[in-house]
């Protein structure tokens, strides 16, 4: 369970005119409770959606209000929420830290496997589970952008984090690798919440952020909110359009 | 599409010769020595016995040759280019001596990552990096942060490819603001979003 409590996220810019810094307000105030097993979250270009992706795992801090994961704050216990909170990022290249698929999977094993050989064996069961077997000693570089992104979701599913946070984990890929990507995510036994620009995927979510101008503007099945979304998209509602620029 | 080309270290070559069963750590002291003494010692003979050295060792890890040569090819223009200006500048043997000893050094470190996995690298630099504890940094994060340089040469080289490319591609041929000024932004870039992804796997927790 995912719970939000009059959370803001606020962040001083400096005037390039070179006035005085001054606050602006990334996110909220936004309380939720996220308890769907799929949630997906949409937004335009700088609504706030990452900010509000990384709220869940503490890599951004609430600057008032909490988040709390299964219990854990995570502003007081940000390595055991991020123990439990597997995430995953648009650019592979920026996750993968080894030169080779087994070692990277290997990599986020150590804690729980101090056996270096157990743990080369657990990362080719991974890597296995995840159509990567004959990819597992090749160079990291030498995979296609798809594999990649397999191999990124693969080294952080391998320690079976309890929810899975994904933000525009398919905006790179071409269609056969972002449909690949999603089946695996709609198969996952994980409560996944998955920022994304691909309507498809967001209509087969349990529950659809919209987010618009650092606030949650609806919120619901996909049907609903998928139809508020598209209208504010497309200026058929009143509503302001969600781009700013900090 | 270019091939990737990977830079010269961090690619690692399964195999069983005696250089991969070697401990790790007896390999980065011997390339710590052999690094002082090419560095250290004068002479064209010396860096000539050093550079065969490295070549014989080369051979006897049963790396592929035409991996090296690929991987070393710039570092050989390097090294021409080094050497041409030494000769030019009026000393022809510091200027062979300089190529060899440069040649000498990226051979024996590439030589290292390819007989080396990346885990057990990370595992002997993390317990060399043990003693660091006591200023302050934590040997796992040093340990991390090899890998991390190993990692970063193709992204790096792949950035600097696609750049150059949007610059051409743009009539920017000959500037080098176009290459280097979004060459950087997205290392930049990169280097944020991987800090972002290090701390959401929960590495450098602890
Ligand atoms: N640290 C920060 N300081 C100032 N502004 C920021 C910071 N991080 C993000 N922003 C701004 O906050 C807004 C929301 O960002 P983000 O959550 O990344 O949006 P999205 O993921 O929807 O594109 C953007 O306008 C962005 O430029
Ligand atoms: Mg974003």
């Amino acid at each position: 369970m995912i719970t939000f409590e009059d959370v803001e996220v606020t962040a001083w810019t400096s005037d390039p005119a070179g006035g005085a810094d001054r606050v602006v307000r990334l996110l909220g105030p936004v309380s939720l409770a996220l308890a769907e097993r799929r949630v997906a979250v949409v937004g335009a270009n700088g609504s706030g959606k990452s900010t509000l992706a990384r709220l869940v795992n503490g890599l951004v801090l609430p600057s008032a209000g909490r988040v709390v994961v299964d219990g854990l704050d995570t502003a007081d216990d940000g390595a055991a929420v991020r123990r439990r909170v597997g995430f995953v990022f648009t650019d592979p290249d920026a996750q993968i830290v080894m030169p080779t698929p087994v070692e990277d999977v290997a990599l986020s094993l150590r804690r729980t496997v101090p056996d270096a050989s157990e743990r080369t064996a657990r990362a080719l069961d991974v890597l296995a589970r995840f159509g990567l077997a004959d990819r597992a000693h090749v160079p990291v570089h030498a995979l296609s952008g798809g594999q990649r992104q397999l191999l990124a979701l693969a080294a952080v599913l391998a320690t079976e984090p309890a929810v899975l946070v994904c933000d525009e984990p398919t905006t790179l890929l071409d269609l056969r690798w972002r449909t690949r990507v999603d089946d695996l995510l709609a198969s996952l036994d994980q409560q996944v919440v998955v920022v994304t620009h691909d309507l498809e995927a967001a209509a087969r979510a349990d529950r659809v952020l919209v987010v618009d101008g650092g606030a949650v503007v609806a919120d619901g099945p996909p049907g609903p909110a998928l139809a508020h979304y598209r209208a504010l998209m497309t200026g058929a509602s009143a509503a302001p359009s969600g781009e700013r620029r900090p | 599409m270019r091939a990737p080309w990977a830079g010269p270290l961090g690619l690692h070559h399964p195999g069983r010769s005696v250089l991969h069963r070697a401990p790790v750590a007896a390999k980065l002291v011997a390339l710590a020595a052999l690094s002082l003494a090419v560095v250290l010692v004068r002479g064209l003979t010396a860096a000539v016995a050093g550079l065969a050295l490295v070549v014989g060792a080369t051979a006897l890890a049963r790396v592929p040759w035409h991996r090296t040569t690929r991987g070393l090819l710039p570092v050989v223009l390097t090294a021409v280019a080094l050497g041409a200006y030494q000769t030019w500048v009026g000393d022809p043997a510091r200027g062979a001596e300089a190529a060899v000893d440069l040649l000498t050094l990226v051979l024996a470190g590439s030589l290292v990552t390819a007989t080396t996995r990346a885990d057990d690298l990370l595992a002997a630099v993390t317990r060399a990096a043990r003693p660091l504890r006591h200023v302050g940094l934590p040997p796992e994060t040093v340990g991390l942060a090899v890998s991390l340089f190993l990692r970063t040469v193709p992204v790096l080289v792949r950035t600097v490819a696609e750049t150059r490319d949007a610059a051409r591609a743009r009539g920017f041929e000959r500037d080098p603001r176009a290459l280097v000024v979004p060459a950087a932004v997205r290392m930049v870039g990169h280097a944020r979003s991987t800090g972002d992804a290090l701390a959401a796997r929960g590495l450098g927790d602890d």
